[in-house]
Parts: structure tokens; sequence; C-alpha cells
């Protein structure tokens, strides 16, 4: 079966992951920490760990292949250049997309910059770069609940070309004020970023819908999938969005590589954002012109290593099923929102259900600072991230400074969130709270 | 466990009850500090008299939200520096950083540092060397701040 067959099987009931194997697959995870514990690793929405699979993969690259892709005239280049072909197809696979489409960066992060700083230097390109251009008048639109990823690179485009930025903002509950999308979407909206999935309250917001209101708009759509694509079944012809950006860290596979999907015909008409080697078409003194994508986007030595690092962590999920581990994370995540949600003077942000909502759970202990509470939950070696996670925003317009931060994966188990939930019991007694 | 060493008594006390909370006037200069990392944020202010030849820390007054470190710093920091003469609060200021700087080592010196010593456990710990320092370099760059003010009256 394909991935997308198998992702789409109608009346397929996801099966439970055999969390023990797998978790053996993760050498990390037999590490003891603080006074001889087991580590309980509940941070996978800042990094995930790591399978064999995939540090075998990266290491076989190295110990057998290594060479510069897509140069050198010998028997290794050939295959480094394969090996970084064939990853870029099992990636696109993934998610659904064709192989021209999928740009490789170093992550997420740099993605979104790509998409921002075309924009901004489409002032200068030819004609046909024309339906990227923003100026004065031209609105871009995000959200009160993004990333700083997904937030900064587009305030820093308005900057530098006179752009209005503009956003939608969050209910109580954290999801999107959709009602504000009549007067937020106009004729003047040229790209919507929005995230496929909150790092901090699990919000996974209606983006066919908002793809489809943006494009009636005229609007380009921008999907910051970081926590989505290692988290959910994605499809992006599905989602009809014109760019999607993810990192290969949060999804087992190495630092350092992340992708951009981008349409074709979208692609095709894109200035480059870092340029250099590898890009170029043909280069002389007085100028150069640029390869077709996703060559165009991807200057420098290919990060080949990387890539089958991260072509080897899809395997790894495809293997796995992404309906089984979207399946596996809604029930930790329900039984989390329950049993924190039982302790007194503990607020969970975001949707109290699992209903479009992923992952996530970022809580308040009343009379207990977030860095407090994770210093003991440390001590009793349970990790989790206590600070605004890279989207301060967002805490500002739910009303706390920060949070503490679990987040799943498929090597959690429901012992873990027993676990969690006792360590914040604790550390409400340890605090007098 | 291991963490108790960091939240001593004396450190839980100063969180629960913080000493000179509150922004007060007079004041010689205002900052604001924050850190980024965590969002922990404090305003300080410095307030500055003549005493003799050199000038005094007269008071300092502040408002932060922030951990039980950040937030038991801040208090002890004023225990020790108001009433001091600058350069004098510069040197415990100096020893506090010190201590910080330790990695668990440190030999603190009781006389200068009085409750302060209690935070030796927290340099244990690297990512709360920050909150323990937050109002400290605040209380310093609002205290040149205030100095620079009176040098050029």
């Amino acid at each position: 079966m394909t991935v997308s067959a198998q992702q789409r099987a109608v009346g397929a009931a996801p099966a439970l992951l055999d969390v023990e194997k797998i978790r053996a697959d993760f050498p990390v995870l037999s590490r003891r920490v603080r006074g001889d514990r087991p580590l309980i690793y509940l941070d996978s929405g800042a990094t995930s760990q790591k399978p064999w699979q995939v540090l075998d993969a990266t290491r076989d690259f190295y110990t057998r292949r290594n060479s510069a892709a897509h140069r050198g005239a010998h028997l290794l280049g050939e295959e480094a250049t394969d090996a970084y072909e064939q990853a870029r197809a099992r990636v696109a696979t993934f998610i659904g997309a064709q192989p021209d489409e999928v740009v490789f960066t170093k992550n997420a992060t740099e993605a979104i910059n790509l998409v921002a700083y075309a924009m901004s230097n489409a002032a200068t390109a030819g004609p046909e770069a024309e339906r990227f251009r923003v100026g004065p008048g031209d609105e871009v639109l995000v959200t009160e609940a993004e990333h700083h990823a997904n937030l900064v690179p587009w305030q820093q485009l308005c900057q530098r070309t006179g752009a209005t930025l503009r956003w939608f903002n969050v209910l109580p509950d954290g999801r999107i004020d959709l009602d504000q999308a009549d007067e937020l979407l106009s004729e003047r909206t040229k790209i919507l970023a929005v995230t496929h999935q909150s790092n901090v309250t699990g919000v996974v917001p209606p983006l066919a819908e908002l793809a489809r209101m943006a494009h009636e708009a005229g609007a380009m759509v921008l999907a910051d999938s970081a926590q989505a694509v290692p988290h959910q079944p994605v499809d992006v012809a599905a989602l009809g969005v014109d760019f999607l950006a993810f990192s290969g860290h949060k999804m087992l596979a190495p630092y350092g590589i992340g992708a951009l999907f981008g349409r074709r015909e979208l692609l095709d008409a894109m200035p480059p954002f870092l340029t250099g080697g590898s890009m170029i078409e043909i280069v002389r003194m007085e100028g150069s012109t640029f390869l077709p994508p996703p060559q165009r986007f991807e200057p420098g030595v290919p990060p080949a290593a990387q890539a089958a690092g991260l072509a080897a962590a899809c395997d790894y999920l495809t293997a796995l099923g992404m309906e089984n581990v979207a399946a596996h994370e809604e029930s930790l995540t329900a039984h989390a929102l329950e049993a924190l949600g039982d302790i007194p003077g503990v607020r969970i942000l975001g949707p109290d259900t699992t209903k479009d909502r992923g992952g996530a759970v970022s809580f308040d202990v009343e009379g207990v600072h977030p860095h407090d509470v994770g210093q003991v939950l440390d001590e009793l070696g349970i990790a989790v991230r206590a600070d605004h996670h890279c989207a301060w925003p967002l805490h500002r317009a739910l009303g706390v400074p920060a949070t503490t931060r679990a987040t799943f994966y498929v090597y959690n188990t429901h012992a873990e969130v027993d676990a969690l939930a006792e360590g914040v019991r604790y550390t409400k007694r340890f605090f007098g709270a | 466990m291991q963490f108790e060493s960091m939240y001593q008594e004396i450190i839980l006390d100063h969180y629960r009850h913080p000493h000179h909370r509150g922004l007060r006037e007079p004041y010689d200069a205002e900052v604001h500090h924050v850190n980024p990392l965590c969002g922990d944020e404090v305003t300080l202010r410095v307030s500055l008299k003549d005493a003799g030849s050199e000038p005094v820390v007269a008071d300092v007054s502040y408002d932060s939200l922030g951990c039980s470190i950040s937030q038991a710093s801040a208090s002890v920091l004023t225990d020790l520096l108001i009433g001091k003469p600058v350069s004098e609060a510069m040197e415990v200021h100096q020893k506090f950083v010190e201590l910080m700087q330790s990695k668990g080592q440190g030999e603190p010196d009781e006389d200068v540092l009085e409750d302060a010593v209690a935070f030796a456990g927290v340099s244990k710990y690297p990512a709360r060397i920050k909150c323990a320092l937050l109002s400290w370099m605040a209380w310093k760059d609002a205290t040149a701040r205030a100095l620079d003010g009176t040098a050029t009256a």
C-alpha cells in the first residue's frame, strides 16, 4: 500500500503502537538522570529523540558513500547524489507532494524565511515575480498563536517593504477567532501564514477551510507544520496550501535538515533567498542565472547525510502509520488533560478535549512559577519545557507570562503521564501551593 | 534530593515574603530587564544619596514577575545593598556574581554575602544562574545610570 493510501484507509481503526518495542529503538531513553531515575522525556515539542534506524542512516552515509552530491566525476559522487535525491522523493511522498516541490532547508524557521525573503527580493527580480511583491497598502496576515518562527520573519518582511502586518486573535481556548476572517482577509492580503498545530495549546486550525478563504481573497497560504508533520498524517493536496514548512529534528531526524513544500508554479516564479554555489545555472563576473526549483533554493553542498536521516525518519514513521501515531498521542493527551485538570490550581491552556487538538499540554500551576515546576519535575527525571515556548504573544493573549509544557510522541507511555501528574502534585506540596 | 541544596529555606522564605518589594519614589534611575529565554522580568529603581565623600544606596525598589530564584534574589539584594556606599555595594555585587559562576565549588564569604550565601546551590544549575542574576544586573545597570546622571548634574 502506498503511504497516502494507508493514510486515507477508510474504516480502518488505528492500531495501538507497540510502545515498548518502539522505545527499544531509542538509545537515549535508557539514560538514568538526577539520582539514578529513569528519563521521562516529555519535551519532543522542542526536539524529538532519534531511533537507531535514523542514526544508522546518517552514519551509513558517512561511512560508505560520503561525497558532495551533484558534483564529482566519481562513483561516490553518484551514490551521494542518488542518496540525496532519493531522500527528497521519500520526504515528498511522506507529505503527498512531488519531489520537485520539496526544497531542503536547515529547518522550518529557514523555510519560512525563504518565502518571506523571496517576497522582498521580488521587488528587484523579474516580471515573473510580480505576484510575490508586497509594499505599502499590501497586507501580510498571521495569527496571535504563532511560534516566533512564523511571526518574526513576517514582521521583518513588512518592515523591509512597507506592507502592513495584521493578525487573527485567539479565543480564550486558544483557537483562532475565525469570525475575524471577513475583516482580515481582503484583496489587500498577499499571504496568510498560519500554524498547522500550535506548539503551546495543541490547537489544529481548520487549515483547508482557511486556505480556501485565503485563495478566494487572492492570497497565498503558508502553513507552519513543524508540530504537524511529525504528529499527524499530512497531505498537501488535501490541505490546499501553497507552502508548508517543517523540521527534521522534531520528527526523529537529525538537526540541520528540514523542508519547504511549495507548489511548483509558485517555486518556478520565486527569486532565491540564499545564493551561492549549487543553485546557479550560468555564472559570469557581471551576473548569474539560477537553476529551476528546487535546486534554485538549495545553495552550498547538499546536506546529504542529514537528508538521508530525514528520509529514514519518514520511513520509520510510515512503518508505524501516521494515523496510529496521531491516535497514540491523542490517547496520551486525553489522559494528561484529565490527570492534570484534576489537580486544584492547575490551569491548562487550550481546548480541554482532544478534538482538533494535538499533543502539547501547557499549564500554569497557581502559586508556582513554571521554572520552579520544571526544576522539581527535572529532579524527578521528568523533562519538560518551562517558558513561553517561543510563542510569547500567545501567552500574553492567554494571560500568563509563561507555562510548563509537556509534549508527547511515539515513545511516551501512559505511565509517564501518571508520573507527570504525580510530579505536579509533589511540586505543589513542596512550594506549599 | 539534590535540588534541595538550591531551594533552601532562606530562599523560599524570601520568595514567599519578599523584602522591600514595590516601586517607590524618589528614584534616580529605573531600568527594565528581561530574561528572553523564560519571560522573567524586573523593573528596578535605584535612589542614591550623597553621604560625605561618596554616594550611598538610599533605596532599591522593584516590581517583578519571575520564578522563586529570581524573586528571592531581588529580595536578598535589597537587604544587602540598601544603606551601603555604592563602592561597597559593587563589591558585594562582584562577590555574588563570582558565587553564581562557581559551579558549586564556591566558598562564599558569609560576612559579605549574608543571606545570599544560600544561593550557592543555584550555581550547580546553569539554567537558573540567569534567574539569580537578573535583579543584580538590573541594579548594576540602574546604578550606573544614576551615577551618570549625578556626574552630569
